[in-house]
This record gives C-alpha cells, sequence and structure tokens, in this order.
C-alpha cells in the first residue's frame, strides 16, 4: 500500500446510488495491509466494503478511510464430509457457489444477489427465502476472524466472545475488519430446486396462505403488485420450494445432478434517462408479470439462478433507475401486527411510487444480534425510486411500523431518521457497549454510523 | 450526513440572524428535527432564534461570529464542527448599505465590502477546508440578483454581490471531485428585516421561498437557483440589454 494509494480518494456509493461521498479506498492484500490501513487511520476512521450491495451509505467513510476487501477472496480450506469452509471475507457468495455447489453444497442462505460477500453477509447479517426454516447467515458462521482497533486479529465464536461476536453479527463493520469465517455450508443432492407457484388476488388470502403453509417448504417468498390498488390490493405471486433430492430429477439430468452454471447475461447501459420509470411503464410490467404467472403450479424444476437470484442475470439493474437512484424500504413488523403492514402497502401504494414488485415473507424466530434485522413477523421490501415527498411518506410510514414495534433493515437504510432508529433497535446500548470495549476511539465508522450516531 | 432523500443531519447558519436563515433551519424542522448551529454576534435577537428554534425541535448550539473580526470566521468553523460533520452551512450574513450614502462615503463602501464580500469569502474558504475534511456537505451562498448586473441604484451592494457571486461560483468548480458542492441562491428583492420600509420591487419574493429554494436545489442537486424561478429569465434579458437603455431603466 503506497502513499499514493492512501491520497487518493474516490466517490463512493451504495446500490441505490444515492448520496455519494468520497473517501480513500485501499484494496486489501493480506491482515498486514488492513492492520496498516487501521492504525494509520485518521479522525476519520476506517470501513471495510464488499460488493457495495447495501443500498445506501454502509459501506462509504466521507474524507476516511474504506478497505475494499474484494481482493482478499481465497478459500482456505473445505471440508467437504461436514460442509464447514474457511474462506476470507471479501469471497462473494457467487463464487462460493461456482466453487461447492459442484461438490454438492449450497450457501446456506442466500439473499436476492449472490453477488456479496461474506464479510458483508455477517456485518449485515443477511436473510434469505429460508429465513424461516434457518435463520440468518450469522447462525451459520462457526468462527470469524476479526481484526480491531488495536490491531490485535481475534479469532470469535458465539462461545468464546458471545458479545463480541453477536455485535459483530448485523453489527455494520462498525466492531473491527472481519478477515476471515468458518461457514457450514447446506448439503444439497441436486443444484435444481422443486418449486410450487401459487397466484393470491389479495393481501389478505397471500397472508393466509403463507402462514398456513410455509412450514412445508424451506424456501419461500411472495411478489406483491404494489400498484394495484382497491380490491386487488396486495395480488400476489408465491413461489417457494426446495432442493431436488436426486431420484426426484428428470432421468436426463441424473447424471450430472450437480451441474451449475450462474453468470450475468447482460448489463444495464449507463445511460437510462431518469423518468422512464413511469407508473404507466411499471404498471404495464407489473400486470404482465402477474398474468404470466400460473394461477396454481406444483413441482416445477428451477435452476439455482432461476428461483434465488433472478435479477443476477442483468448486470447492473439499479442503473434503470436513472441517475438519482432509488432507495429500499424494508420494514419488519410481529406477527399480530398484520393490520401495520397492510397500512404501508395501502399508503406506498396510494402514494403512487412507481414501483416494481414488493417481496413480502414470514420470518422464523430471530438471533442473539444486537443489530440483527430479523425477527418473528412480516418482512417487506419494494425499491422506490427517488421522488418528491418520498422523505415525507417514509418517515410517516416509519412511524406506523415502530407503532407496531417493527424495524428498519440497516443494509438497506439510507434515510431512516436517528431518533426513530434507536425505537427500533432495543438492544442499541448492548451494540454500543462492546463497540466501546474493543474500540474506544471510534476507529470503525461510515456514513451510516454517523448519519444514524450509531 | 445528508441522506438518500436530501435531509441533512445538522445545518450551520452563518449569520443565523437572517430572516432567510432561519427561514431555512425552520423548513427543514417542519420535517425532521436536527442539530443547527447559529453562528452570529452575541445579540437579543440571537437568543431569541436559538429559543424559536428549539422549540420546533432543534438541537441548537450558539457560536460567535463577527463579520468585520478577521480571526472570527476559522474560530467559528472549528467550533461549529467541533459536535460533529457539517452537513449544510448557509452563508446568509450580509448588509444591504444605505444607497445614498456609499455613493460618497469611503468608509461606508469599504464597510459593506468587508462585509458582503471579504467575510464571505474568507468564510467560504475556512468552510470548503472543513468540508474537504469531510469528503461530503453542501455549501450554500447568499448572493443576489443584484450582483448579475449591478445599476446605478445601489451598485455599492450589487458589486459586492457580484464578487461574493464569482468567489462562490469558482469555488463550487474547485470543489469538484471532492465530495463537497455549492449552491449559489440569487434571490431579487426579498420581503425581510433586510429591506424593511422599502417599497417591494419587482418579483419580490420571501424568506421562506428562499428557504424552499435552498432545501430543493441541495435535494435536487443544483449549484445556481434563482429565486423566484423567474428571475433567472429577466436577468438574462437584464444582462444583455444595452447599456444605454439599461441605465435609463426605472430598476
Amino acid at each position: 500500500m503506497s502513499e499514493r494509494t492512501l491520497q487518493e480518494t474516490v466517490p463512493l456509493v451504495g446500490w441505490g446510488r444515492t448520496a455519494p461521498t468520497r473517501a480513500a479506498l485501499v484494496p486489501v492484500n493480506g491482515d498486514d495491509d488492513v492492520r496498516t490501513a487501521v492504525l494509520a487511520a485518521t479522525g476519520r476512521g476506517v470501513v471495510a466494503r464488499g460488493l457495495a450491495r447495501s443500498y445506501g451509505d454502509a459501506a462509504q467513510n466521507a474524507g476516511g478511510t474504506v478497505l475494499d476487501m474484494t481482493t482478499a477472496n481465497r478459500v482456505l480450506h473445505a471440508d467437504l464430509e461436514s460442509g464447514l469452509v474457511d474462506v476470507e471475507a471479501g469471497i462473494s457468495l457467487d463464487e462460493l457457489m461456482n466453487r461447492f455447489v459442484p461438490q454438492g453444497f449450497f450457501v446456506p442462505v442466500t439473499p436476492g444477489t449472490r453477488l456479496v460477500t461474506v464479510g458483508g453477509a455477517i456485518a449485515a447479517d443477511i436473510h434469505g427465502k429460508n429465513h424461516h426454516v434457518a435463520g440468518s447467515f450469522g447462525q451459520h458462521v462457526r468462527w470469524l476472524d476479526l481484526l480491531t482497533a488495536d490491531g490485535q486479529v481475534r479469532r470469535i465464536s458465539p462461545d468464546s466472545d458471545p458479545d463480541l461476536f453477536w455485535a459483530t453479527v448485523g453489527g455494520m463493520g462498525l466492531t473491527g475488519v472481519v478477515l476471515r469465517a468458518q461457514v457450514q455450508m447446506k448439503a444439497i443432492e441436486s443444484s435444481r430446486c422443486l418449486v410450487d407457484t401459487d397466484r393470491t388476488p389479495d393481501l389478505d388470502s397471500l397472508m393466509t396462505l403463507l402462514a398456513e403453509t410455509d412450514h412445508l417448504y424451506e424456501y419461500s417468498v411472495a411478489w406483491i403488485d404494489t400498484l394495484a390498488k382497491g380490491k386487488r390490493m396486495g395480488r400476489s405471486v408465491v413461489t417457494r420450494g426446495r432442493f431436488a433430492k436426486l431420484d426426484e430429477l428428470p432421468a436426463k439430468r441424473r447424471s450430472d445432478p450437480l451441474r451449475y452454471h450462474g453468470s450475468v447475461k447482460a448489463s444495464v447501459p449507463d445511460v437510462f434517462p431518469p423518468g422512464l420509470l413511469n407508473l404507466a411503464t411499471v404498471a404495464a410490467f407489473n400486470e404482465l408479470w402477474y398474468r404470466k404467472a400460473p394461477t396454481r403450479k406444483r413441482d416445477q424444476l428451477q435452476s439455482i439462478p432461476t428461483f434465488f437470484h433472478p435479477l443476477d442475470a442483468v448486470g447492473g439493474w439499479n442503473r434503470i433507475y436513472g441517475p438519482k437512484g432509488f432507495v429500499q424500504y424494508q420494514v419488519t413488523v410481529p406477527f399480530g401486527q398484520e393490520e401495520a403492514m397492510r397500512e404501508v402497502l395501502d399508503r406506498l401504494s396510494s402514494f403512487g411510487t412507481a414501483s416494481f414488485l414488493a417481496v413480502l415473507k414470514r420470518f422464523g424466530p430471530g438471533n442473539p444480534g444486537m443489530l440483527s434485522y430479523p425477527s418473528p413477523g412480516w418482512t417487506l421490501a419494494l425499491d422506490i425510486p427517488v421522488m418528491k415527498g418520498l422523505a415525507g411518506l417514509l418517515d410517516s410510514l416509519d412511524e406506523v411500523v415502530v407503532a407496531a414495534e417493527g424495524r428498519t433493515y440497516l443494509a438497506k437504510d439510507s434515510r431512516v431518521r436517528p431518533e426513530t432508529f434507536e425505537e427500533m433497535y432495543d438492544r442499541i446500548d448492548d451494540f454500543r457497549a462492546v463497540r466501546k470495549r474493543v474500540d474506544p476511539d471510534g476507529v470503525f465508522t461510515s456514513d451510516l454510523a454517523r448519519r444514524l450516531a450509531l | 450526513m445528508i441522506d438518500a432523500l436530501g435531509s441533512p443531519s445538522s445545518l450551520l447558519l452563518v449569520g443565523g440572524t437572517s430572516d432567510i436563515a432561519v427561514a431555512t433551519a425552520r423548513r427543514y424542522l417542519a420535517e425532521r428535527p436536527l442539530r443547527v448551529v447559529v453562528a452570529a454576534r452575541d445579540t437579543p435577537r440571537r437568543s431569541a432564534v436559538a429559543a424559536e428554534l428549539t422549540a420546533a425541535g432543534a438541537q441548537v448550539q450558539v457560536v460567535d461570529f463577527d463579520a468585520d473580526d478577521p480571526a472570527s470566521p476559522g474560530r467559528m468553523v472549528t467550533e461549529a464542527a467541533a459536535a460533529g460533520d457539517i452537513d449544510v452551512a448557509v452563508v446568509a450574513f450580509g448588509l444591504l448599505g444605505e444607497a445614498d450614502q456609499l455613493r460618497t462615503d469611503p468608509t461606508a463602501v469599504a464597510q459593506l465590502a468587508q462585509v458582503n464580500y471579504v467575510a464571505p469569502a474568507v468564510v467560504g474558504t475556512e468552510l470548503a477546508n472543513q468540508l474537504r475534511r469531510q469528503g461530503h456537505g453542501v455549501i450554500v451562498a447568499l448572493s443576489s440578483v443584484a450582483g448579475e448586473r449591478p445599476r446605478a441604484s445601489n451598485f455599492v451592494y450589487g458589486s459586492t454581490k457580484a464578487g461574493l457571486d464569482a468567489f462562490y461560483s469558482g469555488l463550487a468548480d474547485s470543489l469538484v471531485g471532492t465530495g463537497v458542492s455549492v449552491l449559489v441562491v440569487r434571490p431579487g428583492f426579498v420581503r425581510s428585516k433586510m429591506t424593511e420600509g422599502l417599497a417591494d420591487a419587482p418579483l419580490a419574493t420571501t424568506p421562506e421561498a428562499v428557504a424552499e429554494a435552498i432545501v430543493t436545489g441541495i435535494r435536487r442537486g443544483r449549484h445556481t437557483v434563482w429565486v423566484p424561478g423567474a428571475m433567472r429569465w429577466v436577468m438574462s434579458g437584464l444582462r444583455h440589454t444595452p447599456r444605454a437603455l439599461f441605465r435609463r431603466l426605472p430598476i
């Protein structure tokens, strides 16, 4: 790492392409690079950055140092009996799948994109379609190596230092830099999923269907047409499934059951004008998408990319929202607060945001992660292009969510009010206590941390 | 930090008792609570502004600032930044002066140039240094349409604003790539304590309208805004009016 690299700053944004700030971006090749950058940190601090799929400002650090972890992407050890893999934090879930699906192992948890790093997956304690069964990513991490503000590398696990471990899981990179982790992969017999599709005409029937039959599926998610109003409010397509066993594959596929190919097929050029996505074009898309889904279909074989990561087939899809960018609003409310979820969806729908589909899912039990997002209840996520009046609308929806004892997801957030955040995460003071212990001078910080005074 | 939807968490008002500065704080506070630093001379008016903004939900910090004191800008910016980043800084101090007196009184001219040009340029430099270190932030400078083409009736004031406008427009360009941006605001005649007792000029506006233009301009990432917006085209016309005609215009 030369002096020159330290001096140069680059503009950094999250996936939503809003609120860019500048920082020195330092590529990491080995622990010493991380240690040097951490010990040399100025008052503006350090944060690690992976593949930058956080929508907001979690991996930005205005005026300070940002560590580019994607260069630390090796598999260090793999036990193909137990499925335990030791990896560097900058490796992506995409790479893990490329390496291990053909060997019979899938990642324990995957979000809607496989283009996230293991370090980021831990920092955001990501969840996927299997949360109601498997929990979030942190629950599948056996240990992790954390470089803390003093330059020491600590190997921590849920047993050795539970407070630091569960502050780091979901801690948005603010306890230190995750260098390596051991991840428990999930054994699979084939790389194909058996998928059931159901169409539901409104929100009530959707919630009923999910509540009654989700436990029968390992993976479950619903896509809601947010532009449908009135009686059709909440009309949805539900896709649920599990990995197919060897004997469930058609005969011609059985010879190569773990064949896997996940690649980006096309990229969106960076020339989308603002306003291309308007109510008319998006409503037409949503209508088409709802109509083309079967009312009820069982045991359809789908590939991993089709079932888990449909948007990954289009590189840089975030550009379709134009230069002004977009935000993702993702919130969860506990079971029993369905009315709050309905109100949120209703108000978003009547505000007339040109939003593509919203995602609705039921969460299972949470974990001890102090800032971990999932907790038992419903989670809703939707992308909204930046538009006039949106700030006020989302602030008022936050009030509905807080009143229902719900919360917002930091990995998606780019705009929640700090005092609202305080009400959402009741273990924030435990988190602050851990940070004070391992990082008394506040070396690790980010735009997110500054914005929310974490 | 300024969030994804353009809401800042902190606001520095330099010349914090000016009507436009206070209106800007009120406009932001109508949306969300935030930290407001009121930089001004220690006057009863400053205490009243601090009390009003506190009541409106702001976490107010009061800092001394005197445009006549060359050491003041540096001290003011340091104190304002001590409690956290400055997300938006509004440079809102200035004097209108007595046009008749300014025509003949060199001391009054020097005083006006100090308050309206020298001090804002020094403040702008101090702010730029601070915000460059932060890697983000917006500086808002209150210019005036009077600076676009100074006219005989108040050319000294117009010339100071022309200087301020040129300084901040150039500063904006020099900050490209640092994460810091500058918004130059060119209001027409604003009905405020500065213009109390004067007759309205055409397209007269209010501090609230200027505040709205500032907040929207920041949200949209603008570099220059006119208030009201139509002033842009009026001034464009006036700039190109031949001098022989311009000096005869009743403006």
